[in-house]
Order: C-alpha cells, then structure tokens, then sequence
C-alpha cells in the first residue's frame, strides 16, 4: 500500500495531467504545475475523496504546494 | 477590407456515423452506406430505442491532452475534431487571418447531456458539495463556440444559437451575416452534437419521435418511405469555414462553393409538432429564394430535413410544394439522414457539407431504403442510389422543436 505522500503525488499527477518527476515538494500548483481555479477545487475534491476527509475551504486555500498538501494529509491520517 | 456581401464557403470538416473527415462521410453518402446500428454509447435498459448512429473509432487525444479533454464533453471534442479539418482546409492552420477578424458560431441542439446527466446523478447520490467544478462549463451548449475561439486564437464575434435540430443551419445563416455587416471576416459556423445518452433518448421515445425498429438498424431510417416510424438518434459535427469573398480572394484560397441565400421562420403552431400545412417551412425556403433572387426553377437538388418521422417528412413535402410550386416535383430531393440518422443540432452543419459536395462534384447523394411510396410524399427522393446530374443551386433545410425553420441555398463556386 501507497504511503499518504505517495498517494497524493499520484492524485496530483492525475488531476492536473503533468509528469510524476515534476511534482516535487516545493512544485506550486498555480505557478509550477499549470493549475487554474477549476483544476485547483478538483484536487482538493480529490483529496477528499481519497482520504476520506472533508478540507474546510479556509483550509485548502492555504494548500498551494504539493508538500503543504502533503503535509496536510498526513496530519489527518497519520503517517 | 471592402465588403461586396458576398460569402464563400473555404473550409469543411466532419464527424459522423459515416466517418471522422469530410472524404469518408461522402464516400459513404455516395454509396449509399448506413452508419447506424445498435446503440452502444449508453445503457439501453428500458429503452424503446435501441439503434443509433453513432460515432466511431474517435480519439480525442489527437486533438488534445488527456486533461484538456477531460474538462470538455464529447459534443465540444466532435467540434474540435470537425473545425481542425475545415481550418486545415481552409489553409488557415498556421494564420492567415487577423485573430479579431475571426468568429465562431458552432453550436449544438442541447449541450453536453451525457456529463449533464452524471452531475444529476452525483447530486441525487451524493449531495451538491460533491459536485465537480466542471458541472456547468461541461454542460453548457455554448462551450464548443467557446472552447474553439481558445484553441484557435480567433477572437471575433463568439456565440451559439440554440435552435434544436436547426441549430447548425442558423448557425451559418447567422454566421454569414456577421461577414456581410464587416463584423468578421471569417467565421466558424456548424453545430455538434453528442446526445446519445438515457435521458435524452427516454425522451425522445415517449414523445414517439424515434423508430422502434431496433431489429433492423440499417433499415430504421426511412425518409419518404410509407413505413417510418420515426428518425433514428445520431451524433456528430459539422463545421465550415466561411470567408467573405474579398478575404478569400486576397489569400488565394480554394473556394468551395458560395452561400447565397439564408431564410428563416418561425411555425407559431406547437413545441413538438409542425405545421402539418407546412407554411412556417415554406415560408423560410421562400425567404433563401428571395435573398439570393433565384427561382424555384433554378435549384438543382435539396436536401431535406427529412428525419424519417411520419409528421415531418409529410409536412416538409408539402411545404416545398407549397413554396416552389410545380417546380417542386421537377427537383431532385434527398435525405442523407437515410444514412446517418438524425444528428439533431449538427445535422445542419452535415448536411450543408453534403450540399456544398454536391456542387463541386455534381452528384446528388440519394435517400436510402426508399421502398415503398407514400400518397402524402409524392416528390422525387432521389430513391436508393446517388445520382449524377449538373448541380448549380442546392438548398439545405433543417427544422428544430419549438417551429425553428431555416434554410440555406449555395451555389457552385464562382
């Protein structure tokens, strides 16, 4: 089984169409991966959808990294 | 630019039941090819109407990334796919046009119906907080008009016309109108459609529109015939290029043949049902006659709306009657939706194609499965075969629920 990092890595990769050796810790989804609103609301239903979680939307404004988003995740989940 | 007020058609492209490119779905009209068969695209449980004609061996990702597909539904990548082939047969690729000189008029009959219905689905299972931010910008009718003018830059007039199953036909009426007052000097113009889905169909059925010869696919589409029982659902796009004369001239490109009249009317009689006297459909023919200031002598052939459904193929033969007089048992009148079935809100943008064909390559397309002869349909349907005669005038007609006529006369290229 996937670790919540590497599961979240995967989401990103899908959801926003770039490839897996992009997606680093400090990629910015807007600036470095190409996200726009849409694509942005969509990750985090993703995300939600995956873990099980609900992302209050205060929270997943402050979600603009793929390590934040990482770290967010582990936080609910563990790990 | 100056402007003479005359319109050329420079480009085509197609999606259909007959073929992906406008050389696949003639070479099918000519021989007389039915693209319809069983229905496959959705669940047919319960439904009266299994058979379609639908789209096949499509790939979208030719055209565009996995992603960018996604965000878009089937109706808008029939679009894409159709108005890449008319830009590349236009020789407008790679420019050729000032970006703000060029428009986009290409619409569809309902939208995107397939993604429509997943949301409701979503919602009903799942609740409103679970719907995609895509819900509304995948479903609307005006998003292949949209998504064109990004993906080719052209930044002129931009809207959709939502006409039902003329929707395509006002769409290049319309079209033609904005090169005439100067707004453009080129424009996109058809209709796509993509509403092969449970709902749409269900709908359909219970209005007694569709065939029920679920038995029989190649024969359900039988415009003319005694024994129609209705038109046969199909998907596709069909997209031209059109250019004012000037513009076409000074870029030397191929003209394929010129749109000298467009007429349009309302029926003001029922939201399903035509005028079984025909006079809101004749009344749009005449209208395209008069704006080209030709006679009904004068047409070489007509492609009909003639969707196979008892009432329309009825009320259309009366119209033109009434319209043309005489003249309408002398002109040759065929349905091509005999082989395609019925594209709804692309079949305008089809069928003028099939027009357009028919001027530069004088053959007319013929009306398949035409058996048995109908009292109220005496006209000639061009039954069963192709036909090759000279081809000078040829007039397109499509008519939409809710009384929307329309028609469109092009002539050979000058």
């Amino acid at each position: 089984m996937s670790s919540p990092a590497e599961r979240v890595r995967e989401i990103i990769v899908e959801q926003l169409g770039v490839n897996a050796e992009q997606v680093t810790d400090e990629s910015k989804f807007v600036e470095d991966l190409g996200a726009d609103s849409l694509d942005t609301v969509e990750l985090v239903m993703a995300l939600e959808e995956e873990f099980g979680t609900e992302i209050p939307d205060e929270e997943a404004e402050k979600l603009t990294t793929v390590g934040e988003a990482i770290a967010y995740v582990q936080k609910i989940v563990g790990g | 630019m100056t402007c003479s007020g005359r319109v050329v058609v420079t480009g085509m492209g197609v999606v259909s039941p007959l073929g992906n490119s406008v050389g696949a779905f003639w070479e099918g009209l000519l021989a007389g090819r039915s693209g319809i068969g069983p229905l496959t695209r959705c669940s047919t449980e319960g439904q009266r109407c299994r058979i379609a004609g639908q789209v096949r061996d499509f790939d979208i990702t030719a055209y565009l990334s996995e992603k960018e597909a996604r965000r878009l539904d089937p109706f808008c990548h029939y679009a894409l796919a159709a108005a890449t082939e008319a830009v590349r047969q236009a020789g407008l690729a790679g420019g050729g046009v000032v970006p703000e000189r060029a428009g986009v008029i290409v619409s569809s009959g309902v939208g995107g119906l397939a993604s429509m219905q997943d949301s409701v689905r979503t919602l009903l299972e799942r609740g409103a907080g679970r719907l995609s931010p895509l819900t509304v910008p995948i479903m609307i009718a005006d998003m292949a008009s949209g998504m064109l003018s990004i993906h080719f830059g052209f930044s002129g007039p931009n809207l959709a016309v939502v006409t039902a199953c003329a929707s395509a036909t006002h769409s290049i009426g319309e079209a033609c109108w904005m090169i005439r007052r100067g707004d453009a000097d080129v424009m996109l113009a058809g209709g796509s459609e993509a509403g092969l889905v449970e709902v749409g169909l269900g709908g359909f059925a219970s209005m007694k529109a569709l065939s029920t010869r679920n038995d029989d696919p190649e024969h359900a589409s039988r415009p003319f015939d005694r024994d129609r029982d209705g038109f046969v659902p199909a998907e596709g796009a069909g997209v031209l290029v059109l250019e004012s004369l000037e513009h076409a001239r000074a870029r030397q490109a191929e003209i394929l043949a010129e749109v000298v009249g467009y007429g349009l009317s309302g029926d003001a009689y029922h939201i399903t049902a035509p005028d079984p006297e025909g006079r809101g459909a004749a009344r749009c023919i005449r209208n395209a006659l008069a704006q080209a200031g030709v006679a009904a002598e004068d047409l070489s052939y007509i492609n009909a709306h003639g969707t196979s459904t008892p009432l329309n193929d009825r009320m259309e033969t009366a119209a033109l009657k009434s319209a043309l007089g005489p003249a309408a048992y002398r002109i040759p009148v065929s349905s091509t939706k005999s082989m395609t079935g019925h594209a709804l809100g692309a079949a305008g943008g089809l069928e003028s194609i099939a027009c357009i064909q028919a001027l530069r390559q004088q053959v007319i397309p013929g009306t398949m499965n035409y058996e048995t002869p109908d009292p109220d349909c005496d006209l000639d349907y061009v039954p069963n075969a192709c036909r090759q005669i000279p081809v000078g005038l040829a007039l397109n007609v499509n008519f939409g629920f809710g009384g929307h006529n329309a028609a469109l006369l092009f002539r050979k290229a000058p």
